[in-house]
């Protein structure tokens, strides 16, 4: 293809990408390293029949005409990110001269609200994404040794929880949980305490909204790896069946070797999409429990002052954590694609 | 198909199908009982004192005088104004899928058909654009938006969601077109046509089912957003989830969450009916990255 007409096919694409990504993660760091700007502060004295007194009042003019001249705020350079709502270095210096042994500096980090909500969004990544895998896993080869009849319907109710809007999603697992809906007077029962509730325990929070997770994304991982069950080599199969291998060790030693690739392409898009739990946090009302790095961005952004350089640096310090997280992705990606290009 | 490699005891059918069955009512079981409870009241949705009377709706005979009610629905759609959210989704995702299409196939078939390096490196860059989470650009929007008065409008958003959206439907787009042969629109650029002409009497009839599965998942996601719709939308211009989820803080008082769980079970609905048609472009469009590998 010429040049000039690749250029013109993938423009549209390319200024969309550019004005609305690329350009907003430049803007999202040149805010991150400004502040609100402080409020004027004007001396005014009062005096009075019995004397003068001095008082302070914020002068609004001043500091909106201020607002008005320098709309990002006045540069601070990297102070908001060493605050002691983000890396809060001198927090963690002090903790760890005075934290008596490890266990105590780990409390003192999980007061922090950030290393809060990173500690939060890795467990759930980390435990998340193994789990979908081996439920994905199960599922598919549960279909494939079933009669065909129950393969359409199978597959068709499986789509419903990865499809669904997330927020409701969560919504509607959230409602039966409730200390007063279906499962929540179940798990009372089982539990025999009836004061149990989901929503007052930070350890029950993050098992349901973990099970939210594996819920959710299961059936990704399903639909994935049911596709590839049906191109596992039946000479193979047939070759090890011969050579006396059990149906375990079948598994283990000819379907699992053929999905490998699959688990891999399975595993970093779930870690990528795990990442960013947001929306289960939303609706199941869990903010005083778990805390992710999403959330917490969407938490300084929303109400009447909107927090948009703490916001911003929450944002840049996440944006570091997924291009860690992605490194591998990217190589292989790489690896890939360049010997044909 | 009847070798002895698959043929299967009749314990190992039974554990598969009794699993199997499990995890179809985790499945399928959470979204029947908010739909049944939904036609209820609130004391029989949330039942304190017998979690039977959900099944039986003794409140909800109680107050209303039928076993089942459509207060919920009519709280949600009238009083509160659904109707209008529903509206303003559709707006959204009709034009999002539109424009995405529009220049993902474009974008797509050049960079499938293009061998030189560029190329590649537009892909890789949309790769690590698809993998940053939507919210952390949301903090770069506000300002600019606030200050060219562009904030709360339908139209920004649909903007930037298509351009969120675009990374995924190029790299999607792009395998497809990549299955299509280079002879095709080779052979009609021999025969005097521009590749614009080959592109579009060509290309473009033959690239519908591509096309169509990358369409259902441009419009999940523009019907499915909640934070960057939530951020940049004025209230009266909320879409469905905004409005769905500011139920839940404003309406927590008695009787009104059945207007959120009637608000649930509206925006599940046409998921499901997109489930019914399109079930088989669903699940080769799930596949279509992962197989090739």
């Amino acid at each position: 293809m010429k040049h000039s007409a690749f250029f013109w096919f993938v423009l549209p694409s390319a200024v969309l990408m550019l004005l609305f990504i690329a350009l907003p993660i430049v803007s999202v760091v040149t805010q991150s390293m400004y502040a609100a700007h402080e409020q004027v502060v004007v001396t005014v004295e009062s005096c009075g029949p019995f004397g003068c007194t001095e008082s302070t009042a914020v002068d609004q003019e001043a500091t909106q005409a201020l607002q008005d001249e320098e709309p990002l705020g006045r540069f601070v350079g990297s102070e908001i990110y060493t605050d002691r709502n983000h890396l809060a270095v001198g927090e963690i210096g002090t903790a760890w001269v005075n934290a008596d042994g490890l266990p105590d500096f780990g409390r003192a980090l999980m007061n922090l609200p950030f290393y809060n909500a990173l500690a939060f969004t890795l467990a759930y990544t980390f435990i998340v994404t193994p789990l979908t895998i081996i439920a994905g896993f199960l599922i598919a080869i549960a279909v494939n040794s079933v009669a065909k009849a129950l393969k359409g319907p199978t597959i068709f109710f499986s789509l419903l929880p990865m499809i669904v809007t997330p927020l409701v999603g969560a919504l509607i697992l959230f409602w039966m949980v409730d200390a007063r809906g279906v499962l929540g007077t179940a798990l009372q029962w089982l539990a025999d305490d009836p004061s149990l509730s989901v929503k007052a325990d930070t350890t029950l929070m993050w098992i349901m909204l973990m099970v939210y997770g594996v819920w959710s994304s299961a059936p990704f991982a399903f639909v994935v790896f049911y596709a590839g069950l049906q191109t596992v080599n039946q000479d193979t199969m047939e070759a090890a069946v011969i050579d006396g291998a059990s149906r375990v060790e079948r598994i283990r030693y000819v379907v699992i070797p053929h999905l490998m690739p699959l688990t891999t392409f399975v595993a970093l898009i779930q870690l990528m999409d795990n990442f960013r739990v947001f929306e289960p946090i939303v609706s199941f009302q869990a903010q005083a429990h778990a805390f992710s790095l999403s959330y917490a961005i969407f938490n300084d952004l929303q109400g009447e002052t909107r927090l948009l350089s703490s916001a911003a640096a929450t944002s840049v310090l996440t944006i570091i954590g997924v291009a860690i997280l992605l490194s591998p992705v990217l190589v292989r990606t790489y690896r890939d694609f360049s010997p044909r290009t | 198909m009847s070798s002895k490699a698959t043929a299967r005891p009749p314990s190992v059918l039974l554990l598969a199908t009794v699993f199997l069955v499990i995890w179809l009512i985790m499945a399928a079981f959470p979204f029947l009982w908010t739909l049944w409870g939904s036609l209820k009241v609130e004391g029989d949705f949330f039942s304190k004192a017998d979690w039977m009377n959900s099944l039986r709706g003794t409140l909800t005979i109680v107050e209303t005088g039928g076993s089942f009610t459509g207060d919920g629905y009519y709280g949600a759609w009238v009083q509160e104004e659904f109707w209008r959210a529903a509206l303003n989704t559709i707006i959204v995702c009709i034009f999002v899928v539109t424009i995405s299409l529009t220049c993902g196939t474009l974008g797509g078939y050049a960079l499938a058909r293009s061998g030189f390096r560029y190329a590649f490196w537009f892909l890789f860059f949309a790769l690590i654009f698809r993998a940053m989470p939507p919210i952390t650009l949301v903090s770069g929007y506000l300002l600019p938006f606030f200050e060219w008065n562009l904030w709360g409008h339908l139209s920004t958003t649909i903007i930037v969601l298509v351009a969120i959206n675009q990374p995924f439907t190029l790299w999607m787009l792009h395998s497809f077109f990549k299955n299509i042969p280079q002879d095709l629109d080779e052979s009609a650029m021999v025969d005097g046509c521009t590749r614009f002409q080959a592109f579009r009497h060509v290309i473009i009839p033959v690239m519908w089912p591509g096309v169509i599965t990358t369409g259902l998942f441009s419009f999940l996601l523009a019907y499915n957003d909640f934070a960057v719709s939530a951020m940049l939308l004025s209230k009266e211009n909320q879409t469905m989830v905004p409005k769905l989820a500011s139920f839940l803080g404003t309406t927590q008082t008695k009787g009104n969450v059945m207007f959120a769980v009637a608000a649930v079970v509206s925006v599940t609905a046409p998921l499901f009916v997109m489930i019914v048609f399109f079930q088989r472009q669903i699940v080769s469009g799930l596949t279509a990255g992962a197989v090739k590998g």
